[in-house]
């Protein structure tokens, strides 16, 4: 049956040498009023009908694949090199565990210490944990460090409105059950209103960089203003952004975390994706989840292992400060290998693409009638547009031309109705932008 | 005669704190007992100078390759130094608990909060017996 | 030889990619805001290729050995589901598509949510969580807001027994809850008198819940599960259970049937979405009819549409769309969970339908017991009796004692790092705590008799070296790519980056 390599005789043979004369004997501990319920599934299928069936799901869905894609706000259709899926499908590397056994693990520990490494690269930091859920979960676990570094004496969290309104969703599920004041989103707050609100009792400030309306905006003083007062800044970046802006660490961010999908991960409708946690080395024993060190065998021999493992659930138990365990270690694979291939120059050259195009369309859709682009500030790959009609009419048009247009602002900034966020990457040929610009204008 | 070394001239409590009195001022540190079973000794993380205890408060954190100790300190008082060089060389501790290991200084009020707890000769049992 | 860092092979001008040049007009850069030096290495494509395929070879994994760590299932991950996962509608879907443009892949996810309740039955189920313990911290979650709710925000403690995985402590902490742990009884299952006090006197109105793990973390099956629910239901708490060890459960019994009101699923470790070398996973949460306003979302909602779908292949029956519940504990994630993992898991689930499901397990269980009676005599089988003497089976895993009396030097390590030249990954070690010297073993349904009786053969030959030549273990491994290394250096001289990534380099 399906993956059970058991023959009859073999079966009949394990049980005589257990002891018992049928499966069920094994089983007397369960309460027999409840034991072996029928389990209402569909029937069995064999692998020529699975691959069918998953087949007719995923074309029942609209995809990059046939689609001109210009949505992104925190989900990006980026160009993945065949050697990054080619990688993933080795066994070797995802059908082994968590490297507790370090000496038939190295692989996996030294492809982690490589991504460790690139993502210090990316944003500037001393360290980079082997990574979290997604950014969102990384956003949040952020905040944990920011109040231990306070020993708990500071409960003011500032987020700026500008952070992903769902990052900020979780990072409220996660502290629900604490003791601490969450200010700062709920208006359209500038960067100067976050510095006012600073004050001796606040832990952390969290912006993102470039933020979700795709700005770029420049942190040092804010930096300066939060270190002043005693607080960490969080700075939510792009890794993609960070090939073509100055990295956070450079002008003083004390933890950068975010999302690692743009690094080789596809969009899979949402997940797995890989949230990286990146700190300065003063904090770094507060980090939380895994960490590869490099070390030595007894022989001298460079190696890989996971330190400071003291800090991790299943050693401190209820001392410890979250309860992560698996990490997202395929999908720090994926990065690093997408890392490895685009290098300094081919990840500039990536950034550079996704900069120039989006500013084609956003200089395109600007001369629009209707339409306004807010190029009041830098930005990378996603802007703003102001359009003449709500954006679910405007994307069910685009839909049936095989284009997916932006995300529509109104659902999370009720300032914002018929505001659209779009995003332009390298896979977006000029042919599909003109074509997005020939609808839009169509729909004044 | 027990394996761990316990100085007749220290206090000890059971949480495998040693204390030792000068003046109005007590050394803490941990035992040679924890020392050995934690093994390799990582990570030493204490509250700042400055801070005021309470007897039965942590006052810090000790790591080793494989466990995380609370640091408690049975007296009461203001902590007016700690042992910087652990922070860069943890080992020190495993190498001499009493010595060079003690870990922080607090000023106390009342001396007689020592009197509770354990004499070498009882802790030497008391390890003993574990 | 050991492989170098991928630093190692850089050289300036060298890449690994052939990109596009830019198809339209370019825009001037803010140069104010532009990085100098973007310290990452310049590498060929072939020689990235060998780099991480020699990584690889230095792995031990599934698809080459057995891999019996207890607590982790580690078993067969079908290769038709990795196909199915890189299908370009399920790899290349947006996560915030607009409903109308993912109705295959909510369907997925709503059949998905539906089959999980039925195995384990529960009403309704979330499949937001991104792994185990996020899934845990949402059951908790839940269970605090339940009694926030109605008036009794006072009850803050959950009971966890001394055998549990450290996720479940660690949950309450972050939770803001407090932890009260439970001793074993001498047959290593809960302890009903510690329960009974645990549950009286002023301690019963603070009970929040507890948490157990069935079977067991020992793996085994908890004869007084009734009773436990009843008593901790019975002063107004509710029954968490960690649903790591589903493996040995499957059409066995339903927890949710049994009266526990909450549960989070492993979908990596019972439904075979690989392990990833350390995740991802993914790990559902099920709940009873008090708990599914709670769920973490958002979950998808079937709305049946008129008109009959039947007669028409064409015409859609349902439509699915997202639904956050009423009283939600929110988002966990930035987006619906793991479904890359869900797809794996809804294939899976599909080749074995739910009597195939209840042969997982009794495969998984009989491997289990197979491999413990041919280790009996060798190693010591802890709690091998009920607390009234009798015979009892394990589930899918059992711990033996790694140590010997008559080798006093030998540690349960050192059988494991023997293990490895054997040919064999070790099992779970010094887990559960309430074991000294333990060896978790879950040989899970996939592997055969033959690989059992080579993995039991060589315990054996392990269990007499450790009289006769101890040295050989504690020297293990031998034969693996490193030999045991320095874990004090790694952690007092932390080298976590590169140097040549820091900038400037």
């Amino acid at each position: 049956m399906s993956y059970i390599p058991h023959t009859a005789a073999e079966t009949q043979d394990m049980l005589a040498k257990i002891g018992v004369a049928s499966f069920d004997e094994l089983f007397d501990a369960v309460p027999a009023g409840q034991r072996f319920p029928t389990l209402d599934l569909p029937p069995a299928m064999s692998e020529m009908e699975i691959a069918a069936e998953m087949l007719a799901i995923s074309e029942a869905n609209d995809h990059a694949g046939d689609f001109a894609m210009f949505r992104g706000a925190g989900a990006y259709h980026h160009f993945i090199p065949s050697v990054v899926n080619h990688m993933l499908l080795r066994g070797e590397f995802y059908t082994a565990y968590t490297p507790y056994q370090p000496e038939i693990s190295q692989g996996t520990l030294q492809a982690t210490y490589e991504y460790q490494s690139m993502m210090c690269a990316l944003t500037g930091m001393d360290a980079a944990n082997a990574s979290h859920y997604d950014g969102a979960t990384s956003l949040a676990e952020a905040v944990t460090v920011a109040l231990e570094v306070s020993r708990n004496r500071r409960k003011k969290i500032i987020l700026s409105h500008a952070i992903h309104p769902q990052y900020r969703e979780v990072l409220r599920t996660y502290h629900q059950g604490k003791d601490i004041r969450i200010i700062g989103d709920r208006g359209r707050g500038e960067l100067v209103d976050l510095m006012e609100m600073l004050d001796s009792n606040t832990a952390m400030v969290a912006v993102q960089y470039p933020n979700f309306f795709g700005q770029v905006e420049d942190l040092r003083r804010l930096a300066d203003t939060v270190h002043a007062s005693g607080g960490l800044l969080v700075v939510v970046a792009n890794p993609l952004a960070l090939s073509l802006f100055t990295p956070p660490g450079e002008f003083g961010a004390d933890i950068v975390v975010g999302e690692g999908q743009p690094l080789g991960i596809p969009l899979t409708f949402g997940g797995p994706y890989l949230g990286y946690f990146a700190i300065k080395q003063r904090l770094v024993r507060k980090i939380a989840g895994r960490i590869i060190g490099e070390t030595v065998d007894v022989e001298g021999k460079r190696a890989y292992v996971m330190t400071l493992r003291p800090r991790e659930q299943d050693i401190k138990r209820e001392r410890a400060t979250s309860n992560i365990c698996t990490n997202q270690g395929l999908m720090a694979l994926a990065a690093a290998v997408y890392l490895s291939l685009m290098g300094k120059n081919g990840l500039r050259q990536v950034g550079e693409l996704n900069y120039h195009k989006a500013h084609y369309a956003a200089a395109q859709i600007d001369r629009l009638d209707g339409y306004s682009v807010d190029m009041t500030k830098p930005f990378f790959n996603e802007f703003v547009v102001a359009c003449p009609r709500p954006i679910a009419e405007i994307n069910a048009a685009l839909l049936d031309a095989g284009v997916i247009g932006g995300y529509d602002l109104a659902q999370h900034y009720y300032h914002l109705p018929n505001h659209m966020l779009l995003c332009v990457t390298e896979c977006n040929t000029r042919a599909e932008i003109d074509r997005l610009v020939d609808i839009l204008e169509g729909l004044r | 005669m027990g394996q761990w070394n316990t100085p007749a001239e220290l206090r000890y409590a059971k949480s495998d704190e040693w204390f030792a009195l000068n003046g109005n001022v007590v050394s803490i540190g941990i035992t040679d007992y924890a020392q050995d079973q934690l093994n390799d000794i990582v990570y030493v993380e204490y509250r700042d100078a400055g801070d005021q205890l309470s007897a039965g408060d942590s006052f810090g954190e000790v790591e080793s390759v494989k466990a995380a100790s609370e640091l408690y300190s049975a007296v009461s008082g203001e902590i007016i130094d700690v042992n910087t060089q652990l922070e860069e060389e943890p080992e020190v501790v495993n190498a001499d608990p009493y010595g060079a290991g003690w870990m922080i200084k607090v000023r106390i009020d009342d001396a007689s909060q020592l009197d509770a707890l354990m004499d070498a000769a009882a802790y030497a049992a008391y390890c003993d017996s574990r | 030889m050991s492989e170098p860092i991928i630093y190692d092979l850089s050289a300036p001008g060298r890449s690994g990619v052939n990109l596009p040049a830019p198809d339209v007009p370019t825009a001037p850069l803010p140069n104010e805001l532009l990085r100098d030096d973007l310290p990452l290495p310049e590498v060929g494509e072939l020689q990235v290729v060998r780099h991480f395929v020699r990584l690889s070879q230095l792995n031990y994994s599934i698809d080459t050995g057995l891999y019996p760590l207890g607590s982790c299932t580690m078993k067969y991950n079908p290769k038709i589901n990795e196909d199915a996962a890189r299908l370009p509608g399920l790899a290349q879907l947006h996560p915030l598509a607009d409903p109308e443009s993912c109705q295959g892949a909510m369907m997925l996810m709503h059949e998905l949510q539906s089959w999980l309740g039925e195995i384990s039955g529960f009403e309704a189920v979330s499949l937001t969580p991104a792994a185990g313990a996020q899934g845990e911290f949402a059951g908790i979650l839940m269970i605090r807001q339940y009694h926030i709710d109605r008036g009794e925000p006072e009850r803050d403690i959950i009971l966890v027994p001394d055998s549990a995985h450290g996720t479940n402590p660690a949950t309450v902490t972050m939770a803001g809850l407090r932890m009260q742990q439970l001793p074993a009884n001498a047959a290593g299952e809960v302890d009903l008198d510690a329960l009974h006090e645990a549950c009286s006197g002023e301690n019963a109105g603070q009970i929040a819940g507890m948490m157990m793990t069935m079977p067991s973390t020992l793996g085994l099956f908890e004869p007084n599960i009734a009773q436990v629910i009843e008593r901790v239901q019975s002063v107004g708490g509710l029954m968490y259970m960690d649903g790591a060890n589903m493996n040995a459960l499957m059409a066995v019994v339903k927890p949710g049937k049994l009266g526990f009101d909450c549960m989070h699923y492993n979908l990596h470790k019972t439904f075979s979405t690989p392990h990833g070398g350390g995740g991802p996973g993914s790990g559902a949460v099920g709940v009873n009819a008090r708990l599914r306003d709670y769920l973490p979302g958002p979950v998808v909602r079937r709305d049946a549409l008129p008109g009959d779908a039947a007669a028409d292949d064409e015409v859609p029956s349902a439509r699915y769309d997202w639904h956050m519940p009423s009283k939600s504990i929110g988002r966990l994630k930035a987006f619906a969970g793991n479904f890359g993992m869900h797809l794996r898991a809804y294939a899976y689930i599909r080749a074995y339908g739910g009597e195939g499901l209840r042969q997982v397990t009794r495969c998984a269980v009989l491997n289990a017991n197979y491999l413990r009676e041919k280790l009996r005599g060798e190693y010591a089988l802890p709690y091998d009796q009920t607390a009234d003497g009798a015979r009892r089976y394990c589930g899918h895993e059992f711990v033996v004692r790694g140590a010997f009396d008559d080798a006093p030097g030998v540690h349960a390590l050192d059988i494991s790092k023997r293990l490895i030249d054997y040919g064999f990954h070790p099992p779970t070690n010094y887990f559960p705590l309430i074991v000294p010297e333990a060896l978790l073993i879950e040989p899970t349904e996939t592997e055969s008799k033959d690989d059992l009786d080579k993995l039991a053969e060589a315990m054996r030959s392990i269990a007499k070296e450790a009289r006769e030549t101890p040295q050989l273990l504690q020297d293990a491994p031998s034969t693996a790519p490193v030999r045991r290394l320095d874990e004090a250096k790694a952690a007092r001289q932390l080298h976590l980056c590169c140097p040549a990534a820091r900038p400037g380099a």
